[in-house]
Protein backbone atom coordinates (compact mmCIF):
# COMPACT_ATOMS: atom_id res chain seq x y z
CA UNK A 1 0.00 0.00 0.00
CA UNK A 2 2.18 2.72 -0.87
CA UNK A 3 2.27 5.62 -3.94
CA UNK A 4 5.55 6.17 -5.53
CA UNK A 5 5.75 8.81 -8.08
CA UNK A 6 8.33 8.47 -10.88
CA UNK A 7 9.83 11.64 -12.74
CA UNK A 8 6.40 13.62 -12.54
CA UNK A 9 6.64 16.45 -14.96
CA UNK A 10 3.01 18.90 -14.62
CA UNK A 11 2.68 21.52 -17.25
CA UNK A 12 -0.04 24.05 -17.27
CA UNK A 13 -1.04 25.83 -20.41
CA UNK A 14 1.41 24.34 -23.12
CA UNK A 15 1.82 25.74 -26.36
CA UNK A 16 0.76 29.01 -25.12
CA UNK A 17 3.14 32.28 -24.32
CA UNK A 18 1.68 31.28 -20.69
CA UNK A 19 3.59 28.42 -20.06
CA UNK A 20 4.28 27.23 -16.57
CA UNK A 21 5.94 24.22 -15.06
CA UNK A 22 3.91 23.09 -12.11
CA UNK A 23 5.89 20.29 -11.27
CA UNK A 24 9.91 19.30 -12.45
CA UNK A 25 10.87 15.93 -12.04
CA UNK A 26 9.46 14.74 -8.87
CA UNK A 27 10.20 11.52 -7.39
CA UNK A 28 8.49 10.55 -4.36
CA UNK A 29 7.68 7.33 -2.09
CA UNK A 30 4.85 7.50 0.36
CA UNK A 31 4.82 4.72 2.37
CA UNK A 32 2.09 3.30 4.57
CA UNK A 33 1.02 4.72 8.12
CA UNK A 34 3.41 8.29 7.40
CA UNK A 35 2.45 11.58 8.92
CA UNK A 36 3.93 13.67 5.83
CA UNK A 37 3.79 17.63 5.80
CA UNK A 38 3.93 19.22 2.09
CA UNK A 39 5.13 22.62 2.51
CA UNK A 40 5.83 25.07 -0.08
CA UNK A 41 5.06 28.70 -0.73
CA UNK A 42 2.28 29.99 -2.37
CA UNK A 43 2.70 28.57 -6.22
CA UNK A 44 5.23 26.36 -5.63
CA UNK A 45 3.10 23.23 -6.78
CA UNK A 46 1.63 22.06 -3.53
CA UNK A 47 -1.51 21.57 -4.73
CA UNK A 48 -1.15 19.83 -8.36
CA UNK A 49 1.00 17.71 -6.35
CA UNK A 50 -1.74 16.36 -4.44
CA UNK A 51 -4.58 16.55 -7.18
CA UNK A 52 -1.89 13.69 -8.92
CA UNK A 53 -2.39 11.45 -6.06
CA UNK A 54 -5.66 10.26 -7.09
CA UNK A 55 -5.61 11.19 -10.89
CA UNK A 56 -7.26 14.06 -10.81
CA UNK A 57 -4.20 15.63 -12.94
CA UNK A 58 -2.84 13.86 -15.40
CA UNK A 59 0.81 14.46 -15.03
CA UNK A 60 2.42 15.69 -18.24
CA UNK A 61 5.05 12.84 -18.47
CA UNK A 62 6.38 10.25 -15.67
CA UNK A 63 4.18 7.94 -14.12
CA UNK A 64 2.52 7.57 -10.93
CA UNK A 65 1.77 3.80 -8.95
CA UNK A 66 -0.23 2.80 -6.45
CA UNK A 67 0.17 -0.43 -4.89
CA UNK A 68 2.28 -1.08 -8.19
CA UNK A 69 0.18 0.12 -10.47
CA UNK A 70 0.43 2.37 -13.09
CA UNK A 71 -2.89 4.56 -12.70
CA UNK A 72 -2.82 6.06 -16.02
CA UNK A 73 -3.23 3.03 -17.28
CA UNK A 74 -6.82 2.79 -19.31
CA UNK A 75 -8.14 -0.17 -17.40
CA UNK A 76 -6.74 1.33 -13.91
CA UNK A 77 -10.19 2.01 -11.25
CA UNK A 78 -10.13 5.36 -10.59
CA UNK A 79 -13.05 5.16 -8.80
CA UNK A 80 -11.54 3.24 -6.65
CA UNK A 81 -8.42 5.24 -6.10
CA UNK A 82 -10.04 8.17 -5.44
CA UNK A 83 -11.63 5.59 -2.75
CA UNK A 84 -8.70 5.05 -1.22
CA UNK A 85 -7.02 8.04 -1.76
CA UNK A 86 -8.72 10.65 0.09
CA UNK A 87 -8.63 14.27 -1.15
CA UNK A 88 -9.48 17.12 1.02
CA UNK A 89 -9.58 20.57 -1.00
CA UNK A 90 -8.66 23.76 -0.42
CA UNK A 91 -11.56 25.53 1.37
CA UNK A 92 -13.87 22.07 1.36
CA UNK A 93 -16.69 23.85 2.78
CA UNK A 94 -17.28 25.27 -0.38
CA UNK A 95 -18.33 21.54 -2.44
CA UNK A 96 -21.30 21.42 0.58
CA UNK A 97 -24.61 20.80 -1.48
CA UNK A 98 -27.02 18.27 0.18
CA UNK A 99 -29.92 19.41 2.74
CA UNK A 100 -28.37 18.72 5.44
CA UNK A 101 -24.74 17.71 6.60
CA UNK A 102 -25.95 14.35 7.40
CA UNK A 103 -26.89 13.75 3.57
CA UNK A 104 -23.61 15.48 2.67
CA UNK A 105 -21.07 13.11 4.24
CA UNK A 106 -23.74 10.41 2.76
CA UNK A 107 -22.45 11.54 -0.79
CA UNK A 108 -19.05 9.68 -0.92
CA UNK A 109 -19.76 6.67 0.49
CA UNK A 110 -23.25 6.37 -1.65
CA UNK A 111 -21.38 7.01 -4.60
CA UNK A 112 -19.17 3.85 -3.86
CA UNK A 113 -22.57 2.16 -4.36
CA UNK A 114 -22.52 0.65 -0.47
CA UNK A 115 -25.83 -0.16 0.79
CA UNK A 116 -27.74 1.98 2.82
CA UNK A 117 -27.31 0.93 5.54
CA UNK A 118 -23.61 0.76 5.42
CA UNK A 119 -23.85 4.28 3.94
CA UNK A 120 -25.10 6.00 7.50
CA UNK A 121 -22.54 3.74 9.07
CA UNK A 122 -20.16 5.20 7.74
CA UNK A 123 -21.23 8.88 7.76
CA UNK A 124 -22.04 8.72 11.09
CA UNK A 125 -19.06 7.12 12.20
CA UNK A 126 -17.25 9.91 9.99
CA UNK A 127 -19.09 12.83 11.09
CA UNK A 128 -17.82 11.12 15.47
CA UNK A 129 -14.50 11.22 14.11
CA UNK A 130 -14.46 14.87 13.42
CA UNK A 131 -16.11 15.53 16.66
CA UNK A 132 -19.10 17.11 15.31
CA UNK A 133 -21.97 16.90 17.53
CA UNK A 134 -25.23 14.91 17.24
CA UNK A 135 -27.45 18.50 17.10
CA UNK A 136 -25.63 19.76 13.34
CA UNK A 137 -26.74 16.54 11.90
CA UNK A 138 -29.93 17.26 10.44
CA UNK A 139 -29.01 21.09 9.97
CA UNK A 140 -28.13 23.21 6.34
CA UNK A 141 -24.53 22.59 6.10
CA UNK A 142 -24.93 26.39 5.19
CA UNK A 143 -26.11 27.47 8.65
CA UNK A 144 -22.83 25.97 10.74
CA UNK A 145 -19.70 28.59 11.28
CA UNK A 146 -16.54 28.09 9.24
CA UNK A 147 -14.96 25.22 11.56
CA UNK A 148 -17.91 23.17 11.42
CA UNK A 149 -18.36 23.05 7.93
CA UNK A 150 -14.83 22.57 7.37
CA UNK A 151 -15.52 19.36 9.47
CA UNK A 152 -18.41 17.91 7.77
CA UNK A 153 -16.52 18.56 4.40
CA UNK A 154 -13.39 16.44 5.74
CA UNK A 155 -16.29 13.90 6.91
CA UNK A 156 -17.45 13.50 3.79
CA UNK A 157 -14.16 12.30 2.71
CA UNK A 158 -13.64 10.74 5.81
CA UNK A 159 -16.91 8.72 4.93
CA UNK A 160 -15.11 6.85 2.16
CA UNK A 161 -12.69 5.10 4.13
CA UNK A 162 -9.51 6.37 2.46
CA UNK A 163 -6.53 4.76 3.23
CA UNK A 164 -4.30 7.74 2.63
CA UNK A 165 -5.61 10.99 3.45
CA UNK A 166 -5.00 14.13 1.64
CA UNK A 167 -5.76 17.78 3.31
CA UNK A 168 -4.99 20.63 0.98
CA UNK A 169 -4.60 23.59 3.83
CA UNK A 170 -7.07 22.23 6.17
CA UNK A 171 -6.71 25.50 8.61
CA UNK A 172 -6.62 28.19 5.40
CA UNK A 173 -8.92 30.74 7.07
CA UNK A 174 -9.56 29.57 10.60
CA UNK A 175 -9.15 31.12 13.36
CA UNK A 176 -6.30 29.79 15.95
CA UNK A 177 -8.71 27.68 18.00
CA UNK A 178 -10.32 26.55 15.17
CA UNK A 179 -6.96 25.68 13.60
CA UNK A 180 -5.63 23.35 16.51
CA UNK A 181 -8.85 21.83 16.55
CA UNK A 182 -8.68 20.44 13.76
CA UNK A 183 -5.06 19.59 13.44
CA UNK A 184 -5.59 17.66 16.84
CA UNK A 185 -8.37 15.98 15.28
CA UNK A 186 -6.55 14.61 12.56
CA UNK A 187 -3.81 13.93 14.72
CA UNK A 188 -5.65 11.65 16.84
CA UNK A 189 -7.65 10.34 13.54
CA UNK A 190 -3.97 9.19 12.40
CA UNK A 191 -3.45 7.27 15.71
CA UNK A 192 -6.71 5.55 16.09
CA UNK A 193 -6.81 3.99 12.93
CA UNK A 194 -3.53 4.03 11.31
CA UNK A 195 -4.25 5.52 7.97
CA UNK A 196 -1.57 7.40 6.08
CA UNK A 197 -2.30 11.72 5.96
CA UNK A 198 -0.61 14.11 3.99
CA UNK A 199 -0.77 17.66 5.57
CA UNK A 200 -0.28 20.86 2.88
CA UNK A 201 0.62 23.90 4.63
CA UNK A 202 2.41 26.71 3.96
CA UNK A 203 2.98 26.80 7.35
CA UNK A 204 5.98 25.30 9.20
CA UNK A 205 4.08 25.48 12.63
CA UNK A 206 1.11 23.61 11.53
CA UNK A 207 2.91 20.95 10.57
CA UNK A 208 6.02 20.64 13.05
CA UNK A 209 4.05 19.08 15.38
CA UNK A 210 2.46 16.53 14.01
CA UNK A 211 4.34 15.36 10.99
CA UNK A 212 6.95 12.22 10.85
CA UNK A 213 8.44 13.47 7.32
CA UNK A 214 8.60 16.82 5.82
CA UNK A 215 8.34 18.10 2.33
CA UNK A 216 9.74 21.32 1.44
CA UNK A 217 8.59 22.04 -2.40
CA UNK A 218 9.89 25.33 -4.45
CA UNK A 219 8.89 25.90 -7.74
CA UNK A 220 7.64 22.87 -8.78
CA UNK A 221 10.60 20.28 -7.73
CA UNK A 222 10.96 18.94 -4.38
CA UNK A 223 13.62 20.95 -2.24
CA UNK A 224 13.94 19.05 0.90
CA UNK A 225 12.41 15.81 1.87
CA UNK A 226 13.42 14.58 5.29
CA UNK A 227 12.43 14.09 9.21
CA UNK A 228 11.07 17.58 10.38
CA UNK A 229 14.25 18.43 12.88
CA UNK A 230 16.41 17.94 9.58
CA UNK A 231 14.43 20.22 7.31
CA UNK A 232 14.82 22.70 10.48
CA UNK A 233 18.64 22.84 9.90
CA UNK A 234 18.22 24.26 6.71
CA UNK A 235 15.95 27.11 8.42
CA UNK A 236 18.16 29.82 6.52
CA UNK A 237 18.06 28.47 3.17
CA UNK A 238 13.92 28.02 4.13
CA UNK A 239 13.80 31.45 4.46
CA UNK A 240 15.49 32.75 1.26
CA UNK A 241 12.49 30.56 -0.80
CA UNK A 242 9.13 32.35 1.57
CA UNK A 243 9.30 29.75 4.67
CA UNK A 244 10.30 29.74 8.31
CA UNK A 245 10.85 27.37 10.37
CA UNK A 246 9.18 27.07 13.94
CA UNK A 247 10.13 29.94 16.50
CA UNK A 248 11.50 27.57 18.74
CA UNK A 249 14.28 26.35 16.52
CA UNK A 250 15.21 30.03 16.37
CA UNK A 251 15.36 30.76 19.78
CA UNK A 252 17.06 27.22 19.93
CA UNK A 253 19.58 28.32 17.77
CA UNK A 254 20.32 32.16 19.22
CA UNK A 255 20.38 29.95 22.81
CA UNK A 256 23.47 28.27 21.39
CA UNK A 257 24.47 30.95 19.86
CA UNK A 258 24.95 32.59 23.20
CA UNK A 259 26.73 30.01 24.66
CA UNK A 260 24.46 27.48 26.20
CA UNK A 261 25.20 24.25 24.93
CA UNK A 262 20.99 23.32 23.51
CA UNK A 263 20.63 20.66 21.33
CA UNK A 264 18.78 22.59 18.71
CA UNK A 265 17.00 19.46 17.35
CA UNK A 266 13.33 20.36 18.57
CA UNK A 267 10.32 20.85 16.83
CA UNK A 268 7.80 22.24 19.48
CA UNK A 269 7.68 24.24 22.20
CA UNK A 270 7.29 21.66 25.03
CA UNK A 271 10.13 19.67 23.70
CA UNK A 272 12.09 23.10 23.44
CA UNK A 273 11.36 23.36 27.46
CA UNK A 274 12.39 20.07 28.13
CA UNK A 275 15.76 20.34 26.44
CA UNK A 276 16.15 23.50 27.78
CA UNK A 277 15.57 22.76 31.11
CA UNK A 278 17.53 19.78 30.73
CA UNK A 279 20.67 21.36 30.20
CA UNK A 280 20.16 24.21 33.06
CA UNK A 281 19.78 21.59 35.48
CA UNK A 282 23.17 19.91 34.31
CA UNK B 1 -11.65 19.59 -19.92
CA UNK B 2 -13.70 22.73 -18.94
CA UNK B 3 -10.29 24.65 -19.55
CA UNK B 4 -10.75 24.51 -23.20
CA UNK B 5 -13.02 27.25 -23.43
CA UNK B 6 -11.15 30.20 -24.73
CA UNK B 7 -14.51 31.82 -25.52
CA UNK B 8 -14.22 35.79 -23.59
CA UNK B 9 -10.98 35.02 -22.60
CA UNK B 10 -7.32 37.06 -23.01
CA UNK B 11 -4.61 35.97 -24.63
CA UNK B 12 -1.21 38.05 -23.35
CA UNK B 13 1.07 39.47 -25.44
CA UNK B 14 2.31 42.83 -26.99
CA UNK B 15 0.94 42.36 -30.71
CA UNK B 16 -0.15 45.35 -32.56
CA UNK B 17 -3.57 44.20 -32.56
CA UNK B 18 -3.74 43.83 -28.97
CA UNK B 19 -2.49 47.82 -28.84
CA UNK B 20 -5.38 48.95 -31.23
CA UNK B 21 -8.33 51.43 -29.29
CA UNK B 22 -11.08 48.98 -28.78
CA UNK B 23 -13.46 50.97 -30.54
CA UNK B 24 -11.06 50.42 -33.70
CA UNK B 25 -11.41 46.49 -33.16
CA UNK B 26 -15.27 46.69 -31.95
CA UNK B 27 -16.36 48.33 -35.41
CA UNK B 28 -13.78 45.94 -36.93
CA UNK B 29 -15.61 42.98 -35.43
CA UNK B 30 -18.82 44.38 -36.59
CA UNK B 31 -17.65 44.52 -40.17
CA UNK B 32 -16.49 41.77 -40.10
CA UNK B 33 -19.09 39.94 -39.54
CA UNK B 34 -21.40 42.24 -41.45
CA UNK B 35 -18.42 40.42 -44.39
CA UNK B 36 -19.42 37.10 -43.64
CA UNK B 37 -23.29 37.39 -44.01
CA UNK B 38 -22.54 39.16 -47.50
CA UNK B 39 -20.80 36.37 -49.14
CA UNK B 40 -22.59 34.16 -51.52
CA UNK B 41 -20.45 32.20 -52.94
CA UNK B 42 -17.00 30.02 -51.63
CA UNK B 43 -14.87 32.00 -53.06
CA UNK B 44 -15.66 35.12 -50.51
CA UNK B 45 -14.71 32.56 -48.30
CA UNK B 46 -11.14 32.64 -49.18
CA UNK B 47 -10.17 36.35 -49.35
CA UNK B 48 -12.16 35.83 -45.68
CA UNK B 49 -9.60 33.32 -44.76
CA UNK B 50 -6.89 35.30 -46.05
CA UNK B 51 -7.77 38.41 -44.22
CA UNK B 52 -8.44 36.48 -40.52
CA UNK B 53 -5.37 34.40 -40.95
CA UNK B 54 -2.98 37.38 -41.47
CA UNK B 55 -5.15 39.32 -38.58
CA UNK B 56 -4.24 35.88 -36.40
CA UNK B 57 -0.82 36.21 -37.21
CA UNK B 58 -0.13 39.44 -36.10
CA UNK B 59 -1.99 39.56 -33.16
CA UNK B 60 0.71 36.40 -32.24
CA UNK B 61 -2.44 34.73 -30.11
CA UNK B 62 -1.76 30.51 -31.29
CA UNK B 63 -3.72 29.24 -33.91
CA UNK B 64 -4.29 25.78 -31.72
CA UNK B 65 -5.04 28.33 -28.99
CA UNK B 66 -8.10 29.96 -30.65
CA UNK B 67 -9.18 26.53 -32.33
CA UNK B 68 -9.73 24.66 -28.55
CA UNK B 69 -12.09 27.54 -28.07
CA UNK B 70 -13.81 25.82 -31.11
CA UNK B 71 -14.86 22.36 -29.52
CA UNK B 72 -17.39 24.32 -27.49
CA UNK B 73 -19.13 25.09 -30.53
CA UNK B 74 -18.35 21.64 -32.34
CA UNK B 75 -21.94 20.64 -31.07
CA UNK B 76 -23.37 23.14 -32.91
CA UNK B 77 -22.06 23.29 -35.75
CA UNK B 78 -22.79 19.23 -35.76
CA UNK B 79 -26.33 20.51 -35.57
CA UNK B 80 -26.45 23.08 -37.61
CA UNK B 81 -24.71 21.13 -40.84
CA UNK B 82 -27.25 17.85 -39.95
CA UNK B 83 -30.43 20.07 -40.45
CA UNK B 84 -28.96 21.92 -43.22
CA UNK B 85 -27.97 18.61 -44.96
CA UNK B 86 -31.51 17.28 -44.32
CA UNK B 87 -33.99 19.82 -44.61
CA UNK B 88 -33.04 21.79 -48.20
CA UNK B 89 -35.10 20.74 -50.90
CA UNK B 90 -33.35 20.32 -54.70
CA UNK B 91 -31.71 17.62 -56.41
CA UNK B 92 -31.30 14.20 -54.43
CA UNK B 93 -27.30 13.30 -54.10
CA UNK B 94 -28.06 10.60 -51.81
CA UNK B 95 -31.06 9.05 -50.55
CA UNK B 96 -31.67 6.43 -47.74
CA UNK B 97 -34.36 5.39 -45.57
CA UNK B 98 -36.30 8.81 -44.65
CA UNK B 99 -33.17 10.92 -45.19
CA UNK B 100 -32.80 12.36 -48.28
CA UNK B 101 -29.49 14.26 -49.09
CA UNK B 102 -29.53 17.13 -51.90
CA UNK B 103 -26.71 18.73 -53.43
CA UNK B 104 -28.29 21.84 -52.45
CA UNK B 105 -28.11 20.61 -49.02
CA UNK B 106 -24.68 19.54 -48.91
CA UNK B 107 -23.55 23.01 -50.32
CA UNK B 108 -25.96 24.91 -48.03
CA UNK B 109 -24.45 22.89 -45.14
CA UNK B 110 -20.47 23.85 -45.45
CA UNK B 111 -21.35 27.21 -46.44
CA UNK B 112 -23.78 27.58 -43.20
CA UNK B 113 -20.69 25.61 -41.21
CA UNK B 114 -17.84 27.86 -42.93
CA UNK B 115 -19.65 30.93 -41.97
CA UNK B 116 -20.52 29.71 -38.56
CA UNK B 117 -16.93 28.70 -37.71
CA UNK B 118 -15.49 32.01 -39.32
CA UNK B 119 -17.88 33.85 -36.97
CA UNK B 120 -16.83 32.76 -33.62
CA UNK B 121 -13.10 32.55 -34.77
CA UNK B 122 -13.23 36.30 -35.80
CA UNK B 123 -14.73 37.18 -32.82
CA UNK B 124 -13.38 35.65 -30.56
CA UNK B 125 -9.93 37.24 -31.47
CA UNK B 126 -11.60 40.30 -30.28
CA UNK B 127 -11.97 39.37 -27.09
CA UNK B 128 -8.49 37.31 -26.92
CA UNK B 129 -6.86 40.70 -27.65
CA UNK B 130 -9.03 42.85 -25.81
CA UNK B 131 -8.55 43.14 -22.28
CA UNK B 132 -12.30 42.92 -20.75
CA UNK B 133 -11.72 46.46 -18.92
CA UNK B 134 -10.74 47.91 -22.30
CA UNK B 135 -13.31 46.34 -24.29
CA UNK B 136 -16.38 47.50 -22.13
CA UNK B 137 -14.55 50.96 -22.08
CA UNK B 138 -14.75 50.99 -26.19
CA UNK B 139 -18.49 50.10 -26.03
CA UNK B 140 -19.32 52.21 -23.64
CA UNK B 141 -17.33 54.79 -25.49
CA UNK B 142 -19.17 53.86 -29.26
CA UNK B 143 -22.79 53.37 -27.18
CA UNK B 144 -21.86 57.38 -25.90
CA UNK B 145 -24.74 58.93 -28.04
CA UNK B 146 -27.43 56.40 -26.68
CA UNK B 147 -27.56 58.34 -23.34
CA UNK B 148 -29.05 61.42 -25.20
CA UNK B 149 -32.17 58.83 -25.21
CA UNK B 150 -31.26 58.01 -21.47
CA UNK B 151 -29.80 54.14 -22.20
CA UNK B 152 -27.86 53.62 -19.11
CA UNK B 153 -24.79 53.01 -21.37
CA UNK B 154 -22.24 53.00 -18.35
CA UNK B 155 -24.32 50.89 -16.48
CA UNK B 156 -24.46 48.19 -19.28
CA UNK B 157 -20.94 48.44 -20.03
CA UNK B 158 -19.98 48.08 -16.32
CA UNK B 159 -22.44 44.89 -16.26
CA UNK B 160 -20.95 43.44 -19.45
CA UNK B 161 -17.22 43.53 -18.19
CA UNK B 162 -18.33 42.21 -14.69
CA UNK B 163 -20.11 39.54 -16.47
CA UNK B 164 -17.13 38.92 -18.65
CA UNK B 165 -14.46 39.51 -15.84
CA UNK B 166 -16.53 36.52 -14.34
CA UNK B 167 -16.70 34.21 -17.12
CA UNK B 168 -12.87 32.49 -15.98
CA UNK B 169 -13.44 33.24 -12.44
CA UNK B 170 -17.03 30.29 -12.62
CA UNK B 171 -14.64 28.49 -15.03
CA UNK B 172 -11.81 27.91 -12.63
CA UNK B 173 -14.68 27.92 -9.76
CA UNK B 174 -16.39 24.94 -12.00
CA UNK B 175 -13.43 23.10 -12.55
CA UNK B 176 -12.25 23.17 -9.06
CA UNK B 177 -16.00 22.17 -7.47
CA UNK B 178 -15.53 19.28 -10.33
CA UNK B 179 -13.04 18.13 -8.72
CA UNK B 180 -13.69 18.16 -5.56
CA UNK B 181 -16.93 16.14 -5.83
CA UNK B 182 -15.00 13.35 -8.77
CA UNK B 183 -12.47 12.91 -5.51
CA UNK B 184 -15.70 12.12 -3.51
CA UNK B 185 -16.56 9.44 -6.14
CA UNK B 186 -19.27 11.37 -7.85
CA UNK B 187 -19.26 10.97 -11.53
CA UNK B 188 -20.41 13.33 -14.31
CA UNK B 189 -19.86 11.08 -17.44
CA UNK B 190 -22.05 7.72 -17.02
CA UNK B 191 -25.55 7.11 -17.29
CA UNK B 192 -28.44 8.02 -18.58
CA UNK B 193 -29.94 11.79 -19.41
CA UNK B 194 -31.85 11.92 -16.13
CA UNK B 195 -28.85 10.51 -14.31
CA UNK B 196 -26.68 12.80 -16.09
CA UNK B 197 -28.74 15.76 -14.81
CA UNK B 198 -29.14 14.56 -11.51
CA UNK B 199 -25.02 14.45 -11.10
CA UNK B 200 -25.15 17.79 -12.25
CA UNK B 201 -26.58 18.58 -8.76
CA UNK B 202 -23.42 18.80 -6.29
CA UNK B 203 -22.24 20.84 -8.59
CA UNK B 204 -24.65 23.49 -9.78
CA UNK B 205 -25.57 23.96 -6.00
CA UNK B 206 -21.94 25.00 -4.50
CA UNK B 207 -21.66 27.06 -7.63
CA UNK B 208 -24.40 29.31 -7.73
CA UNK B 209 -23.81 29.44 -4.02
CA UNK B 210 -20.35 30.91 -4.75
CA UNK B 211 -21.28 32.97 -7.56
CA UNK B 212 -23.45 34.50 -5.00
CA UNK B 213 -21.21 35.10 -2.74
CA UNK B 214 -18.50 36.34 -5.28
CA UNK B 215 -20.99 39.55 -6.44
CA UNK B 216 -21.72 40.15 -2.60
CA UNK B 217 -18.00 40.11 -2.25
CA UNK B 218 -17.47 42.39 -5.36
CA UNK B 219 -20.76 44.91 -4.49
CA UNK B 220 -19.03 45.19 -0.96
CA UNK B 221 -15.69 46.12 -2.12
CA UNK B 222 -17.16 48.74 -5.19
CA UNK B 223 -19.32 50.25 -2.55
CA UNK B 224 -16.20 50.42 0.14
CA UNK B 225 -13.89 52.12 -2.60
CA UNK B 226 -17.18 55.00 -3.59
CA UNK B 227 -18.25 53.61 -6.65
CA UNK B 228 -20.30 55.80 -8.40
CA UNK B 229 -21.44 54.81 -12.41
CA UNK B 230 -23.19 57.38 -14.63
CA UNK B 231 -21.79 60.86 -15.22
CA UNK B 232 -19.06 62.40 -13.90
CA UNK B 233 -17.18 59.39 -13.73
CA UNK B 234 -13.52 60.13 -15.41
CA UNK B 235 -10.74 57.67 -16.23
CA UNK B 236 -7.38 57.15 -15.63
CA UNK B 237 -6.89 55.87 -19.30
CA UNK B 238 -9.07 57.32 -21.41
CA UNK B 239 -9.21 55.86 -24.90
CA UNK B 240 -7.32 57.43 -27.70
CA UNK B 241 -7.48 56.89 -31.61
CA UNK B 242 -3.91 56.45 -32.97
CA UNK B 243 -2.15 56.77 -36.44
CA UNK B 244 -2.37 52.73 -36.37
CA UNK B 245 -6.28 52.42 -35.53
CA UNK B 246 -6.72 54.66 -38.75
CA UNK B 247 -4.37 52.72 -40.47
CA UNK B 248 -6.45 49.32 -39.29
CA UNK B 249 -9.52 50.69 -40.38
CA UNK B 250 -8.58 51.62 -43.87
CA UNK B 251 -7.19 48.08 -43.84
CA UNK B 252 -10.49 46.65 -42.92
CA UNK B 253 -12.70 48.86 -45.44
CA UNK B 254 -10.26 47.52 -48.08
CA UNK B 255 -10.91 43.92 -47.26
CA UNK B 256 -15.00 45.07 -47.34
CA UNK B 257 -14.62 45.96 -50.66
CA UNK B 258 -13.09 42.83 -51.56
CA UNK B 259 -15.52 41.25 -49.65
CA UNK B 260 -18.25 43.18 -51.52
CA UNK B 261 -16.36 42.48 -55.11
CA UNK B 262 -15.57 38.39 -54.55
CA UNK B 263 -18.43 37.66 -52.83
CA UNK B 264 -21.34 39.63 -54.20
CA UNK B 265 -20.63 40.82 -57.44
CA UNK B 266 -18.00 37.54 -59.46
CA UNK B 267 -21.39 35.08 -59.16
CA UNK B 268 -18.68 32.05 -60.38
CA UNK B 269 -20.18 29.75 -58.75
Amino acid sequence: MSIILDHVNCIYGADTNQEVKALQDINLVIPDGQFIGLIGHTGSGKSTLVQHLNGLIKPSSGTIYYNGKDISDDDFNKKELRSKVGLVFQYPEHQLFEVDVFSDVCFGPKNLGLSQKEVQLRAYAALKLVGLEDEFFYQSPFELSGGQKRRVAIAGVLAMKPEILVLDEPTAGLDPKGRDEILDQIAKLKNETGITVVLVSHSMEDVAKYADRIIVMNHGSVMYDDEPMKVFRHFKELEEVGLAAPQVTYIMHALQERGLSVNTDVSTVEEARDEILRVLKN
Amino acid sequence: MIRDITLGQYYQAESPIHHLDPRTKLISTMLYIVSLFLMKNFIGYIVVLVFLGTVIKISQVPLKFILKGMKAIFMLLLITVFFNLVLTPGDTAISFWIINITWQGIRTAAFMAARLALLIVGTSLMTLTTTPNNLTDGLESLLGPLKKIKVPVHEISMMMSIALRFIPILLEETDKIMKAQIARGADFESGNLIKKIKSLVPLLVPLFISAFRRANDLAMAMEARCYRGGEHRTKMKPLAYHKQDVYALILVVVYMIACAVVGRILVLV
